[in-house]
């Protein structure tokens, strides 16, 4: 679904994303974890368009997207949620998933019929909610929101899009320990069901363990190991630089 | 529509206002005119401000357009000054400098924004101004009552004509402009801008093109401000390249400001008040810029959502307690 070939983004002296190869397929929860600098928000930003890279090429769907901007991109069905959390703060929870769903159908241009008389938009922006728990929280603003429902409502958003490949920029990130899980599980649980590749940056072992399918290892803008969560874990080179465990 | 309670209370609003020439001395109904047209122009500068997060200081240009397409017809074009040719041609050149102006203005965001769009209104001011011959300079260009539907009001003093026909004639084109704006911003485009307003790069990734949207935006506020300015010259029946001066934009972001940009009536209900609140200090005071600017100090320290905003979240107030 998604291919990277030789990506490369730097940065002066820096070399955020530095040749990287990377696959993900059709359907596949992939994790992506690292130090701090690594370059894994980089590589995210690769994708979603938010950057362009110096040289390499991303197909996405067998398409060249590379140099494609981020509104191609999000036609295409290449989601993102945000490491900080990224909404329409003044207007409420249905709202912020229907914008999304106005634009997706390519509606935002109907100008005089007020949104409420879009029954059916409303309606599946609701079966969106409902999806991450939340639609009893749609009349309110974000303002109003813990953190944990922050972040799932910055992930609803891009679900909304049915966008075909997902990327989630540290989806845990803030959110209190004992709300972590049951974030996840919602997320995954909505995401499973539609099929949706998903590529997840995350910092919390126990979170990559428990919902990826493969784990994929950055280390100064390079991969640096790539395996099921199990094998990595067990990789010593992987213990040594990211978890610090010299054995 | 009218399932919502508010639909009741603004249909109620409009039967008053249908019998207001009856109560009110003809000074005080020119002076409501104006502020009715003035609220026609706070509609559209809100959709820029309150929903689109752009604040601009040009907003001046586009009333100077609307109102020197009247003016001008009625030098260069006699035969052609009838109010149903009039309106319609103002909205054409506005949106015209609208585009124009919005085109280079979108491109910018926050203070950059804001000076941009006060230097090109300052551009159409220096051209107003020097363009003698053609606009009249610092003279400016009077405006005869012009004709409605082959209705002629020769022979009217603009007092009669302002109590009479045109009286409901701008009513009328306020309540188009207020359920025109209305359905705007309740709408899905005018959920989008909102969304650009909250966060642009969100609004972005979830494929909204930002930069056209606010052109959009734009070009909808310039119009409806054009609107207002062609409105606004039977009224006055003069004007002048001030208008596209920045104080007089500054005028229009002070009504916005004292309404409450946050509420979709309140550039409305600021519009009213400004226009009495200047007259009011000019007549009673030389320093009446002093009572204006204090004005202004008091309702960003006390009232920072504006008379609407106060009076919106009193009655919230009310509303929880008596539950």
């Amino acid at each position: 679904m998604l291919t990277i070939d030789n990506l490369k983004k730097h940065f002066g002296f820096v070399k955020a994303v530095d040749y990287v190869n990377l696959e993900i397929k059709e359907g596949e929860i992939v994790s992506i974890i690292g130090t701090n600098g690594a370059g894994k928000t980089t590589l995210v930003n690769l994708i979603s368009g938010y950057l362009k890279p110096d040289s390499g090429r991303i197909l996405f769907l067998d398409k060249d997207i590379t140099y494609a901007s981020p509104y191609v991109r999000i036609k295409l069905g290449v989601g993102r949620s945000f490491q900080l959390i990224q909404l329409f703060s003044n207007i409420t929870v249905l709202d912020n998933v229907r914008t999304a769903l106005f634009s997706k159908y390519g509606m935002i241009r109907r100008g005089l019929l007020p949104a409420d008389r879009y029954s059916s938009v409303t309606e599946e922006a609701i079966e969106v909610l409902d999806n991450f728990n939340m639609s009893d929280k749609k009349n309110l603003t974000p303002t109003g929101l813990s953190e944990g429902d922050l972040k799932i409502l910055d992930i609803a958003i891009a679900f909304a899009l049915k966008s075909k490949l997902l990327l989630l920029d540290e989806p845990t990130s803030g959110v209190a320990t004992n709300d972590k899980f049951k974030v996840m599980d919602s997320i995954v649980k909505a995401i499973k069901k539609e099929g949706i590749s998903t590529l997840i940056i995350e910092h919390d072992m126990d979170i990559v363990s428990g919902y990826s399918d493969r784990v994929i290892v950055m280390h100064e803008g390079k991969v640096m190991a790539e395996g099921k969560p199990d094998e990595i874990m067990e990789n010593k080179e992987v213990k040594a630089t990211v978890f610090g465990i010299v054995s | 529509m009218f399932k919502n309670p508010r639909w009741i209370l603004y249909l109620l609003i409009l039967i008053t206002l249908l019998f207001i020439p009856r109560f009110l001395s003809i000074h005080d109904l020119m002076l409501f005119e104006y502020g009715i047209t003035f609220a026609i122009v706070g509609l559209g500068f809100n959709l820029l401000l309150g929903y689109t997060g752009l604040l601009s200081f040009g907003h001046g240009a586009y009333f100077a357009a609307g109102a020197y397409t009247v003016a001008m017809i009625g030098k260069y074009f006699p035969q052609a000054y009838s109010l149903e040719i009039l309106i319609p041609a103002a909205l054409f050149f506005s949106l015209v400098l609208s585009i124009i102006f919005g085109f280079v203005c979108v491109r910018h965001t926050k203070i950059f924004f804001s000076i941009l769009a006060l230097s090109l209104s300052m551009l159409l001011f220096a051209l107003l101004f020097k363009l003698y011959h053609i606009t009249g300079g610092s003279d400016g260009l009077r405006v005869p009552l012009p004709t409605l539907f082959g209705m002629s009001f020769k022979g009217i003093r603009r007092p009669e004509f302002l109590s009479g026909t045109y009286y409901y004639f701008l009513l009328i084109v306020f309540a188009i402009s207020f359920i025109v704006m209305r359905g705007i911003v309740s709408s899905p485009f005018g959920k989008a801008l909102q969304a650009i307003r909250d966060n642009e790069v969100r609004a972005e990734l979830i494929g909204i093109r930002v930069r056209r949207y606010r052109l959009y935006a734009f070009c909808i506020s310039g119009v409806f401000v054009g609107l207002g300015g062609a409105l606004w010259t039977f009224v006055n029946g003069h004007v002048t390249a001030d208008l596209s001066h920045w104080v007089f934009s500054g005028e229009i972001v002070y009504m916005t400001l004292l309404g409450g940009f946050g509420i979709f009536e309140g550039p409305i209900i600021g519009a009213i008040i400004f226009t009495y609140l200047k007259l009011y200090a000019m007549g009673n005071t030389q320093y009446w810029m002093f009572v204006i600017g204090a004005t202004l100090i008091v309702l960003v320290m006390l009232l920072p959502n504006g008379v609407a905003g106060a009076v919106s979240s009193l009655w919230t107030k009310i509303i929880k307690k008596s539950d």
